[in-house]
């Protein structure tokens, strides 16, 4: 994987290997915050970010631990360490700019330990990317995220105003359309190779 | 929730059915969803959350009165990152192959919404053998609530249980069940069918209370 080209790797993690419908990872905010299409762009912005500074901090924390050989020690550091950088960020973002804070601060509190972002830190890891190769496949995860995020709640919309069956609404509807969106996601397999 | 008059039993039944974490409170979906393309895969992941579960709900019990109201979360993060890196490592010395089919998986246990869930909700309030006891429960409901999910995927995805091909060859499988979209579609068709008793039993319910009024 090491050779891949970034196009390839934005590609991949964004329409491919679709974080949400293919490795299933933030299955919570997706079913969560997908009913309004406007709470979920602004959903999928905050994920983006913190998917961005997540990956710049698992990079650190992964030379560190290698320099330090205590690679047991991986999965607590990142967490501990992407839960307390998005923090900072979210102190700094509320005194700089109380507009973009207003956008998508309330999220950010609720996707620092969300599986998405770990499972990002964690395949970078494994596959081995380097410092631009992470940068950009957080991107492409992120884009993904978001991408999924908005589909959902634009069907999600058309949904509510149609009748359906007590029995299926809420979960049950929203378990069906993403497995529709899954498949049409399959579509895409090959591609950028 | 923890009321004197809850005997042990409850505290470890509730778990199983009326409080199922993936069917009824719809936590831990990731895992469910990601690794039951196999019912030897559903079996493994939940036995490995069950591990974390019980030991991280013992220990957040244990030390419930030391760790101080403002670090808890994090208190509650470290101990249950610890038990996941030891599971982790375990499985690896169990199964190689096992491990690599559940991938980052294991690691995600972390960010089960069900342990910090339990830990936060039951074992910071309860003494150590509950806490173990609703465990437990959890435990034995996620693990059967996933093994649903992957049995309905496998059989229908490979034709097998288990690994063991229960169909004649002329069976079409469903590939699709095996994809990620089977696994929406498995959790769908099991959501379903629990609302449903659940419903009806709220209907008893209201015919019971309708005839005594």
């Amino acid at each position: 994987m090491r050779d891949a080209s970034h196009w390839s790797i934005f590609l991949n993690a964004a329409l491919i290997n679709n974080f949400v419908l293919a490795y299933f990872l933030g299955i919570c905010p997706f079913f969560g915050v997908s009913s309004k299409l406007e709470t979920a762009v602004r959903m999928g912005g905050a994920v983006s970010f913190v998917m961005l500074v997540a990956s710049v901090c698992a990079y650190a924390i992964n030379l560190l631990l290698d320099f330090v050989d205590a690679p047991f020690l991986r999965i607590i550091s990142y967490i501990m360490v992407i839960s307390s950088t998005v923090q900072l960020v979210e102190m700094l973002m509320k005194k700089l700019s109380p507009v973009t804070f207003r956008a998508m601060g309330i999220y950010l509190p609720l996707i620092t330990t969300n599986c998405a972002i770990l499972g990002l830190a964690l395949f970078q890891t494994n596959r081995g990317y380097n410092f631009t190769q992470s940068v950009v496949y957080s991107l492409g995860a992120g884009v993904g995220f978001a991408l999924a995020l908005v589909l959902m709640a634009g069907v999600r919309e058309k949904l509510d105003l149609n009748d359906v069956p007590e029995l299926v609404k809420g979960t049950a509807a929203a378990l069906v359309v993403a497995g529709i969106l899954s498949m049409g996601f399959m579509g895409f397999a090959g591609l950028g190779r | 929730m923890a009321s004197k008059e809850v005997t042990p039993t409850d505290e470890f039944v509730k778990g199983l059915w009326r409080d199922n974490p993936v069917f009824v409170q719809v936590l831990g979906m990731c895992p469910a969803l990601a690794v039951s393309n196999t019912a030897m895969n559903a079996l493994a992941m939940g036995l490995a959350t069950t591990f974390v579960l019980l030991m991280s709900g013992l220990s957040v019990s244990l030390l419930r009165n030391f760790i101080p109201r403002e670090a808890r979360i994090v208190s509650y993060i470290c101990i249950i990152a610890t038990f996941v890196t030891s599971v982790d490592y375990l499985i690896m010395a169990i199964s190689l192959e096992l491990h690599r089919a559940l991938g980052a998986f294991i690691a995600l246990i972390v960010v089960n919404c069900l342990i910090l869930g339990r830990a936060e909700a039951f074992a910071s309030k309860n003494k150590p053998a509950r806490a173990l006891l609703d465990g437990l429960g959890m435990g034995v409901g996620f693990t059967f609530a996933l093994l649903f999910i992957g049995v309905v995927r496998e059989i229908l995805g490979s034709g097998a249980i288990f690994g063991v091909s229960i169909f004649p060859d002329s069976f079409q499988t469903w590939t699709v069940m095996v994809l990620p979209s089977g696994g929406f579609f498995a959790m769908a068709l099991w959501l379903l069918i629990v609302n449903r008793i659940k419903l009806r039993e709220i209907q008893a319910e209201k015919k019971v209370q309708g005839a005594v009024l």
